[in-house]
């Protein structure tokens, strides 16, 4: 059925379809409707899930560890602080192989406080062991929702569902939400490889010397490095139900382009507008949206920028101290490869400052106009 | 009295045998915090209401029921005192550990 839904609600709808058993949450700021909608259908019925209402986010992610330790498909959703005041229990999730789907909208953090969109908040949670995908459209959103949980499931690794503040979670779009009975048959129930009951008692997480710690780890890094893989077969199987491809990343003329945007989220669609501009005007421009930050894509992204001549990535985030957080990705995943592709790194739109094709057409003008960026972070957008 | 079973300490020779997450790898077993103790706790049992509150609250697990009536695991505990403060009938002493 097509819907006209909010962003928020996409979250709401997918953690639904996906039959959610536990939803734990903080239902303050800087809570969304995602889990407003939630609670309502866990109270009229129309989800069967224990909704548990909670004091913090940290406890929300507690909570959703112990239900999803017992052996419960779980959701919760969070942004900016509320993410950040979870991070300890980001890595009890992962480290304990719980397979949790959480969806975060990409909020700036405080201070000052802002309800606007930025990458930070999730971005400062990279090494945390979770799979990241940022989403483009509610369509993508709601989408995303239900591979996750597949593939969450499939790794035992958790994720997290991110899409931008306002720009998608309080706009509203088109959406196509598929039928109960065919998600049901694309996602059956959670099989835990291991579980708790009462029955069979375990102490999870206890003191763990210096010689079992390591082989955790390695094989947390071991299941991580298979889901690049996985994430294209169940985008795929999910395409053969519902006749969209979700995948790592999304190519935008990039075949030809002699410049490459690389951008993330809902800046990656206004880019895709950019570059159809651009391409009017004569010029060889493509994008590459990156959908899947952890893990991150190196072999795709590698094999799309080969025939490039010069590339561009947009952050809407920055690692103080050093760069935008995918450009240092993108430079990473360039090093060792034959070209010496110059690499331009561009930072727009923190808070929430808008990002419009316009900022597309300067980003690309320098970069077309300049062998080498002049300077190591090029500000777009900033009051100087 | 508990009885107290022998252990072998668990050792995985190999990354395929340790298991995903860690879950009752036997560590506490080995891993014995009476040591830390300053201060014991010692049950005035001619006092004790059997309400199982210091069981319920002990946060180590080192007090375990038995015949009806709590004892403490001195192997484990560590003297944090909050089964004394709990207890209505303050039949709970915290005695000084003797060096």
């Amino acid at each position: 059925m097509r819907k006209v839904i909010m962003g928020n609600h996409a979250l709401s709808y997918g953690a639904m379809l996906g039959r959610s058993q536990v939803i734990a949450a903080y239902p303050i700021t800087p809570q969304t409707q995602v889990v407003e909608l939630l609670s309502e259908m866990c109270a009229d019925g129309t989800l069967d899930a224990k909704f548990i209402k909670v004091e913090s986010e940290h406890s929300a992610m507690a909570a959703c560890l112990g239900a999803s330790l017992a052996g419960a498909r779980t959701f919760t959703a969070t942004s900016s602080q509320g993410l950040t005041l979870m991070h300890e229990l980001l890595h009890w999730a992962s480290g304990g192989r719980l397979p949790v789907v959480m969806g975060n909208i990409n909020r700036a953090m405080a201070p000052g406080w802002s309800i606007w969109s930025d990458q930070n908040d999730s971005l400062s949670q990279r090494d945390t062991g979770w799979m990241q995908f940022y989403c483009g459209s509610n369509q993508e959103v709601l989408d995303t929702v239900i591979q996750a949980f597949k593939v969450s499931e499939a790794l035992h690794i958790p994720s997290m569902v991110i899409l931008d503040a306002f720009s998608l979670s309080h706009t509203y779009e088109v959406v196509d939400v598929p039928d109960q009975d065919k998600v049901d048959e694309f996602l059956p129930p959670y099989k835990p490889r291991i579980r708790i009951t009462p029955e069979e008692p375990h102490a999870f997480g206890g003191l763990t010397g210096p010689e079992h710690y390591f082989e955790l780890r390695y094989k947390l890094q071991k299941e991580m490095e298979k889901a690049p893989a996985l994430i294209e077969k169940t985008g795929k199987e999910y395409e053969k139900f519902f006749g969209r491809y979700l995948g790592l990343v999304e190519d935008h003329r990039c075949g030809d382009a002699e410049l490459i945007l690389i951008t993330s989220g809902t800046m990656g669609n206004t880019a895709k507008v950019a570059v159809d501009m651009l391409r009017e005007e004569g010029m060889k421009v493509g994008n590459l949206r990156i959908k899947v930050f952890r893990p991150f894509p190196f072999e795709t992204v590698r094999k799309i920028l080969k025939g490039a001549r010069k590339v561009a990535v947009v952050d809407r985030n920055i690692s103080y101290g050093y760069h935008g957080i995918f450009y240092q990705e993108v430079k990473s995943a360039l090093y060792g490869q034959d070209s010496n592709l110059p690499l331009f790194g561009f930072i727009a739109g923190l808070g929430g400052r808008d990002i419009t094709p316009e900022t597309f057409r300067e980003i690309v003008q320098y970069t077309k106009e300049k062998d080498r960026p002049e300077e190591e972070i090029v500000w777009i957008g900033v009051k100087r | 009295m508990k009885k107290k079973k022998k252990y072998e300490k668990i050792v995985f020779q190999s990354e395929k045998e340790v298991p995903m997450m860690p879950m009752s790898v036997g560590s506490m077993l080995f891993n014995k915090t009476g040591a830390w103790r300053n201060i014991r706790p010692v049950i005035d049992l001619e006092n004790c209401i059997q309400c199982g509150i210091c069981w319920k609250f002990c946060p180590d697990v080192a007090i375990y029921i038995e015949n009806e009536y709590p004892v403490v695991d001195y192997e484990y505990c560590k003297g944090c005192g909050l089964c004394a403060e709990e207890c209505p009938t303050k039949c709970i002493a915290m005695v000084e550990e003797e060096k």
